[in-house]
């Protein structure tokens, strides 16, 4: 029998008839398997209240490649090597954060347009324009002037398309690819941010190489945030793509009618429960950032020290994300 | 024997390898050419006395062949090297071609002129830095685009963002801003958990860096305390009730009242819906989760409303 695998078969209709059957089949069974599983649960919930518990459906989170260089929360070496590196003092709060902000060469379209917004979001940013100077005298310049990072905003086809971060005075160089750029007033039902001290937000940093990246996202900004301006700065990591919002907050009571009675100690079916919710509304910018290089020192690309380069071979693998 | 005018016609009318022809003219590719077009005096095959001047790494040498070499082409060009000084490189060029046809000797005093300028200009541009231009192919730019929208959904942002806010407000990170009684909101959350299912997050090792001041510590605060402390038992938006609060908001609510009047007009909406649904609800429930400063202003709205 040549049903061995449908590819097998050499005629394009048979082979075709062959595999939509067989398609045809998997729905059924798992048609059936989710009656068999509603109808449990039902039962469970009508008789005994023990439902079976879900699967777990499978993510690329849940299956992701085990890396060994996962921070651990109580790893004694991370918080030495925290201590020591280079943006401890401006996390520690001995250093305000003063950040220069300036743009490569040609800087044209969207690209003014994205630094006034980054001015309004960062505290205490200055914008210098760039003239013909090399990145390395500008460096220099902005140690002599006391800042603490420098941002590069590289223009590319009238499009702001990388960010360059660096830390002062021998700080970290991170290249970041930036994309998917929102301006703020093509946000609908904006809102105007203010000119408190943010708060911030790191998700999912976790390998070692997040964590530094998101400590030096970090020390761009004061450390000590202005709850009562309720404004709410965040970097989300989700597979080695770091999505920016910014965002004010409020705490809400909300109220809801809970339809079913959960419990044996409820008396009353219905009862109107007051949750706390928090409701957000956008204001300024939003993109999303890729690293695709870390190098130790400042800027210097023919004699850094690079700490991590991504490679075309690392997107070998859909399941493996190194932030 | 050397027949230059035979050479010529042939090359020129039949074919010759090192011919250029684009729009502007004719171009001869031969290296060994000074001027760089086809000509019949330019032509290094159809002349048999020639000279060019050649460059080899940033050292220019003056080549020269003459019709006596002509049956040894291995020995053809009799080569010189020029120094590094264009005053005499130009002596030099005189020197050796003295005899020979003015034409040739002044295009060969040109073709050195514009090979210095050439050779100045790269060193002083090798000393500046400049943008290397990288491509990156279009496969990977599909690819990290594809990525980077399904990251996107599965990140949820918005949801995550609040569950954060949420967390710290029940750790306690504002410390007595939103006058929040902690406990009562733990009974009510746990009272919820028990029927929600829950479902499994996306990252499990989540790794919120706080490093903040807990708690808002400063003289202000204690003032503000006490009025808050009368707010907290306000009831309903009765227009009674109104101007006695009023009065105690103002002053600590100046501040803020600037900095969020902008953002509560989007929420004036809202605001409202809630005033209504308060009421209701108030006389029932002990718990309150106040929060103040959209009060004040939704009231202050109303007010000027009637």
């Amino acid at each position: 029998m040549k049903d061995l695998l449908p590819s097998a078969i050499k005629n394009k209709e048979k082979r075709s008839e062959v595999h939509a059957k067989l398609k045809h089949q998997k729905k059924l069974e798992k048609k059936k398997k989710a009656k068999v599983r509603e109808a449990a649960e039902k039962q469970a919930l009508e008789l005994g209240e023990e439902p079976p518990a879900r699967p777990i459906p499978r993510t690329i989170e849940n299956t992701r490649e085990l890396d060994e260089t996962v921070c651990k929360p109580d790893d004694e070496e991370l918080f030495a090597g925290n201590d020591a590196d280079e943006f401890s003092c401006i996390l520690k709060e001995e250093r305000t954060p003063k950040v220069l902000i300036t743009t490569s060469r040609f800087h044209s379209s969207r690209g003014p347009a994205f630094i006034d917004e980054l001015i309004s979001v960062i505290p205490n940013a200055h914008y210098h324009k760039r003239g013909t100077y090399d990145l390395k005298k500008i460096v220099e310049y902005a140690n002599n002037k006391d800042f603490t990072s420098i941002i590069v905003v590289h223009t590319n086809r009238r499009e702001p398309d990388a960010l360059l971060v660096i830390g002062l005075p021998s700080g970290p160089t991170a290249h970041f690819k930036l994309s998917k750029l929102v301006l703020r007033k093509d946000i609908k039902n904006h809102g105007n941010p203010t000119n408190h001290q943010p708060e911030l937000v790191f998700n999912n940093f976790t390998t070692r190489l997040g964590h530094r990246i998101g400590r030096l996202i970090q020390s761009l900004f004061p450390q000590d945030p202005n709850f009562r301006g309720r404004r709410v700065v965040t970097f989300h990591n989700q597979r080695d793509f770091i999505f920016f919002r910014h965002h004010r907050y409020i705490f809400e009571t909300k109220e809801s009618k809970e339809p079913q009675s959960k419990g044996k100690g409820k008396k009353e079916e219905a009862k109107t429960q007051e949750k706390v919710i928090t409701r957000l509304q956008e204001c300024g910018p939003r993109f999303t950032l890729k690293l695709i290089s870390l190098q130790h020192g400042t800027f210097d690309t023919k004699g850094g020290e690079y700490e991590w380069t991504h490679k075309p071979e690392m997107d070998t693998s859909r399941r493996r994300f190194f932030l | 024997m050397q027949h230059d005018e035979v050479i010529w016609q042939v090359i020129r009318h039949r074919h010759c390898s090192f011919m250029a022809k684009i729009e502007t003219g004719i171009f001869c590719r031969n290296p060994y050419n000074v001027t760089g077009i086809c000509n019949r005096s330019s032509c290094p095959l159809a002349n048999s006395r020639y000279a060019t001047i050649r460059d080899h790494d940033g050292v220019f040498y003056l080549y020269m062949k003459t019709i006596e070499r002509a049956h040894m082409p291995n020995k053809l060009w009799e080569r010189v090297k020029m120094p590094r000084n264009y005053a005499k490189a130009l002596e030099i060029i005189d020197k050796h071609m003295m005899y020979w046809p003015k034409l040739l000797v002044h295009k060969t005093k040109q073709r050195l002129t514009k090979m210095t300028q050439m050779r100045i200009r790269m060193r002083k541009l090798a000393l500046k830095t400049r943008e290397k231009i990288m491509t990156v192919p279009t496969k990977q730019k599909k690819r990290e685009a594809r990525r980077e929208e399904k990251a996107e959904k599965a990140a949820l942002l918005e949801k995550s963002i609040e569950k954060e806010l949420l967390e710290r407000l029940k750790k306690g990170v504002y410390g007595d801003i939103y006058n929040y009684p902690v406990d009562k909101y733990n009974e009510i959350l746990d009272k919820e958990e028990v029927g929600k299912a829950t479902i499994s997050e996306d990252e499990e090792e989540e790794e919120p860096v706080i490093e903040y001041v807990e708690g808002y510590e400063e003289l202000e605060e204690e003032d503000d305390m006490e009025d808050f402390g009368g707010l907290a038992i306000r009831e309903d938006y009765d227009n009674d009730n109104l101007n006695d609060d009023d009065d105690g908001d103002d002053d600590d609510d100046d501040e803020e009242e600037n900095a969020s009047v902008a953002y509560k007009r989007g929420r004036k909406s809202s605001a409202r819906k809630l005033a209504k649904e308060e009421p209701a609800a108030k006389s029932n429930k002990k718990i309150k989760v106040q929060v103040e400063v959209e009060h004040e202003d939704a009231v202050e709205r109303q007010r000027a409303v009637y």
